[in-house]
């Protein structure tokens, strides 16, 4: 196959190339020459990421998982994204979200307000895992995007980028907002039967950072920084500096 | 795999493996790399033996507890779906249900059966049982809904003397019971689910192509 034969003159592709390159704890691995040659995460079936036009997806052969999808104007976009969904995060954070009146009784409440009062009641690990889900992991989610997207303004993206996009994956995991958003309207029908509600400017800025978090999500494009990063072997980029030796 | 090549888990870059016995890292990224998650199928039975033993008490035991001038008053996770349930409320009862009690349980139940089959070694429905997994993977994180229910009906309805709610023991067990099934779901690693097709393409015979 053609994809193979590309891929064998990575043995031959400089003086060092039977000298491994150390690494700390081990040695680094050799790159293939071939870029575009990649394993499907889900199911390892071997194949080339084509070129596709901006907007179109690639999807794996074997198993249909979305491989990469060329997105228009990632990086200016999720920068764009990213400001504003600080912003709103902020605000967010510091206004209260939500109040209740009963009988001349009022009690307000923001989203650390409820992580202290679980903190309060003694709950004190549940409260470490809402601080966590609900105001940790998106504010470094959308911290860490912002840094990488300012470090890819950069002719040749420095590698602690790439080691902040390596982290993103797992806060984006974790981070909840939208789960939190429904939990609170749950809350607030069931509250509603006994007590009068009082919205706060934090809620509305929650359903707007909802949006704003999935709109950052589908128009960052991880490969994209991956491809222009320096990189952790300090060696030049492989395929800039390897000759294509033709047998 | 089988063209004893390593993928990487978080860049994507494919590349030969370190010879012999060398730890292998990423060159560009420099993670640790690995054919597979290393001990994947173990760490995916502990984390679920963990959520199933957690599962008991989360529903057994009140989440939250409510004090007022008529007494005080402990709701389970299935109790506070009762009480929600009116002509009004349903629809987000419903979605408690879903979230709260269906959601884990189908979830424990699907990854114990992927487990099960790839030790088992079954050679069939490689596509549809690796949509199961990702279906379980995007949905799991929405049993986290109840967490955040109970977390801000407690930070609300503070209005002393009148009423009180408190949290209750069940909510650390439910709480740990969507950790521990995301944990779960996390370390297995969806390739092993085609590697039982070919159970002779272990990482021993794979042989790294620039040796
Ligand atoms: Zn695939
Ligand atoms: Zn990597």
């Amino acid at each position: 196959m053609d994809l193979a034969s590309r891929a064998e003159p990575n043995a031959r592709d400089g003086s060092s190339a039977n000298s491994p390159w150390h690494h700390r704890h081990g040695v680094w691995n050799r790159p293939l020459t071939v870029p575009s040659l990649v394993a499907c995460p889900d199911c390892d079936f071997l194949q080339r990421i084509p070129e596709v036009p901006t907007g179109a997806a690639v999807r794996c052969r074997q198993c249909g998982k979305g491989l990469w999808r060329h997105k228009t104007d990632s990086l200016n976009r999720t920068l764009a994204l990213s400001i504003a969904a600080l912003a709103l995060f902020v605000i967010a954070n510091s206004v209260p979200m939500l109040g209740v009146n009963a009988v001349g009784r009022e009690s307000f409440t923001t989203v650390a307000g409820g992580t202290q009062q679980l903190w309060q009641d003694g709950e004190k690990i549940v409260a470490v895992l809402v601080f966590f889900a609900a105001i940790l992991s998106p504010a470094l989610q959308i911290g860490l995007l912002l840094l990488i997207t300012l470090g890819c303004g950069r002719p040749r993206p420095p590698f602690w980028v790439g080691v902040l996009l390596r982290h993103v994956q797992f806060f984006r995991t974790w981070s909840m907002i939208e789960v939190m958003l429904l939990g609170v309207l749950v809350a607030l029908t069931k509250i509603a039967e006994i007590a009068t509600i009082i919205p706060g400017l934090a809620l509305f800025s929650l359903f707007g950072l909802v949006m704003l978090l999935a709109a950052m999500d589908s128009c960052f494009d991880p490969r994209e920084v991956w491809e222009r990063i320096e990189w952790a072997n300090h060696k030049p980029h492989p395929v800039a500096t390897a000759p294509e030796v033709q047998p | 795999m089988e063209h004893g090549l390593q993928s990487c888990h978080t860049c994507g870059l494919l590349s030969h493996p370190a010879p012999g016995a060398q730890t292998g890292y990423c060159p560009r990224c420099d993670e640790e790399l690995h054919f597979r998650k290393p001990e994947s199928l173990q760490r995916t039975v502990a984390f679920l033996i963990a959520a199933m033993a957690c599962y008991v008490p989360a529903n057994l035991l009140p989440v939250m507890s409510s004090t007022s001038a008529a007494g005080t008053e402990s709701d389970t996770i299935l109790q506070g779906v009762v009480l929600l349930w009116s002509p009004t409320g349903w629809p987000l009862s419903l979605i408690v249900v879903i979230a709260s009690i269906m959601i884990p349980s189908a979830k424990i139940a699907a990854m114990l059966y992927l487990v099960l089959t790839v030790k088992r070694g079954a050679p069939r429905n490689n596509a549809q049982r690796v949509k199961l997994y990702r279906m379980v993977e995007f949905i799991g994180r929405w049993s986290m809904v109840d967490v955040f229910v109970d977390t801000f009906t407690v930070a609300l309805i503070q209005l002393q003397p009148l009423m009180v709610v408190e949290p209750g023991p069940g909510l650390l067990f439910f709480a740990a019971v969507v950790v521990l099934t995301m944990l779960a779901v996390e370390s297995f690693d969806p390739r092993l689910l085609w590697d039982a097709n070919s159970p002779e393409s272990t990482v021993a015979q794979v042989q790294p192509q620039h040796a």
